[in-house]
């Protein structure tokens, strides 16, 4: 029997997979939109896990509205990108560098 | 009922209409030509707007759409500050974008899409309603901070806005989800019932811990604060200026919302960890700034410190606490908009300067300026009698009060280290060597935006303008 506890568990394994993405990660920025992608996307399971678990149709909602706003996300951060390659002629993450931060 | 709740949120309505209306007819007839026009007439309604929620949309408050959307007076005065302060902005850097040829139609209508989100979030009575304001807002700031597509500095402080401002929002995400799993409910009035008083369960503190953390990461305090001076950097000045006004008050009170309504009855439990955030933003603020010569990484740092000192009054817990913070986001807010007119007229042969040691001897050159900028630059260090001490002062006496002593001391510490570099500035513009001048800059738009927020710093100390009372029923309606 599948309970809430795996569900969770399953969503917080691919949430921190997607932070140590985003930071271990030092080749692609496409990886860091992939890694975002998976923190969204992981948040989803434990809504709809929640919702489902609850009979509470709320959390299934709540998902709706952040797959859409991710999709958004992805399209917005593909722009940027786009533009950031048009000026520097690559886009590996060691090049993000010309401010010191 | 409907009748009622699109009532409550009508100016949210109308300023997402003018963006959308305003983008298709500009599409159809001049694009670019109309984009200097289409700038005027959008400060223009940003104000009347503002004027509107001020003046005439007074009353109690009111919910709308189930608890989804609250309007209160804390709502009110925040969306006030916000609309201002954005059309403020919008008015101040349409010559200087228009010169550099970057003035485009689509930034005044993503300045407005991003005022909505702004307004949403103050107005935040639901997780999704917080999630969705904050989006709105965020998306719009991303493309505004890579405007410059030609520009490879604009172009990264875009990519590394883009990639912290999501991995941020990821995390609040997930911080929503689990408030949301261990409480059942995702309106804050349910959420502050499920909590409880004393102390909450495991669960909703790690929910708890992670909106913090997303929600520290837009206000830019110290830990989650690296992408501040990159974005402030690389951002064309305008923007720049855009950056460290309007968000940061809407983030601020949104913060607010989420900790009062939502968690207000177990302050003990995130007390703790907005003293710490506001006592390394402050210190970090005020060390890091000292190296800087660059006066837009300056102004990060100084705004990153500053954050520190909004967040001392967010941590007393207190209605106190809560009208301290609105009245030091307000007073910042003024700082900051006559600080960058005077960044925005630095110019040497038509090319932008930012380095503060181009500064040399400015005060013979232009007495006037030099002098509103000291009294910003005495204002923003927060000496006395200039208007910034008393937000400093409303903010130190509420920590105070809610017996967090210690951190009050600290605040008075960082303040007199992060003296040093504004007084610094205040040093080259009166005392430095005899250097290649300026040139002259006689926008008139860019005076008024100096001289007025300079003068308002030395007459408020008469009553604040009134902001005291205003900023007090304000957070009354939030702090019950």
């Amino acid at each position: 029997m599948i309970g809430l506890e795996h569900y969770l568990t399953l969503a917080t394994a691919l949430f921190v997979i997607g932070i140590f993405g985003l930071f271990l990660n030092r080749k692609n920025v496409i990886i860091l939109l992939m890694s975002i992608e998976l923190m969204l996307l992981s948040v989803n399971i434990n809504l709809v896990a929640f919702s489902s678990f609850m009979d509470d149709m709320v959390g299934q909602v709540f998902t709706l509205l952040v797959l859409t706003v991710a999709a958004a996300e992805a399209a917005i951060g593909l722009a940027i990108l786009v533009s950031f390659f048009r000026n520097r002629g690559t886009i590996a993450v060691e090049d993000v560098n010309v401010m010191k931060g | 009922m409907i009748q009622a709740d699109l009532n409550t949120i009508l100016p949210e309505i109308l300023l997402a209409l003018y963006a959308m209306l305003a983008l298709v007819g500009v599409v159809y007839t001049g694009k670019d030509r109309l984009a200097p026009l289409l700038t005027w007439v959008t400060a223009g309604v940003l104000i009347a707007v503002a004027v509107w929620i001020g003046l005439t949309r007074g009353g109690t408050g009111a919910t709308a759409f189930n608890g989804l959307f609250v309007d209160d007076g804390f709502a009110r005065f925040a969306k006030v500050a916000i609309l201002l302060a954005a059309g403020v902005v919008l008015a101040m850097g349409q010559d200087y974008m228009s010169r550099k040829g970057m003035l485009r139609f689509e930034y005044p209508i993503l300045i407005v899409l991003s005022v909505v989100g702004m307004m949403v979030m103050v107005s935040a009575g639901d997780l999704m309603t917080l999630y969705m304001g904050l989006e709105l807002q965020s998306l719009a700031l991303y493309v505004v901070a890579s405007m410059r597509r030609d520009s490879l500095k604009s172009s990264e402080a875009g990519l590394k806005y883009f990639v912290l401002g999501a991995l941020s929002s990821g995390l609040l995400l997930f911080g929503s989800s689990l408030v949301y799993g261990f409480s059942g409910t995702t309106t804050f009035s349910g959420i502050v019932e499920a909590v409880g008083h004393g102390h909450a369960p495991l669960g909703l503190l790690f929910g708890l811990t992670f909106v913090t953390a997303g929600l520290a990461f837009k206000i830019s305090a110290v830990p989650f604060h690296m992408w501040t001076p990159d974005v402030y950097e690389g951002a064309p000045t305008p923007i720049t200026a855009f950056f460290a006004t309007a968000p940061k008050m809407a983030a601020m009170g949104l913060f607010a919302r989420v900790l009062h309504d939502a968690f207000g009855g177990v302050v003990s439990d995130w007390q703790q960890i907005i003293a710490l955030m506001s006592v390394l933003s402050m210190f970090l603020g005020a060390v890091a700034a000292i190296g800087q010569n660059n006066i837009k990484r300056l102004m990060a740092y100084s705004s990153i410190a500053h954050m520190g000192y909004a967040m001392m009054g967010l941590a007393a817990g207190t209605a106190f606490g809560v009208q301290a913070l609105l009245i030091y986001m307000a007073i910042y807010v003024t700082m900051n908009i006559g600080t960058f007119a005077f960044i925005m007229s630095l110019e040497r042969d038509g090319q932008p300067v930012v380095d503060i040691r181009s500064l040399h001897m400015y005060s013979s050159r232009e007495p006037g300026k030099a002098l509103a900028v000291l009294l910003l630059m005495f204002s923003l260090a927060g000496v006395p009698p200039m208007v910034g001490f008393f937000g400093k002062f409303y903010v130190l006496r509420a920590a105070y009060e809610a017996g967090l002593v210690w951190l009050a001391v600290l605040g008075v510490v960082a303040s007199v280290i992060g003296a040093f570099y504004y007084l610094r500035i205040v040093y080259y513009m009166y005392f430095g060597d005899e250097g290649e001048a300026l040139d002259k800059n006689r926008s008139p738009v860019l005076w008024v935006a100096l001289m007025v927020p300079a003068a308002a710093m030395l007459i408020g100390v008469v009553n604040l303008f009134g902001i005291e009372g205003i900023a007090q029923a304000a957070a009354a309606t939030l702090v019950q």
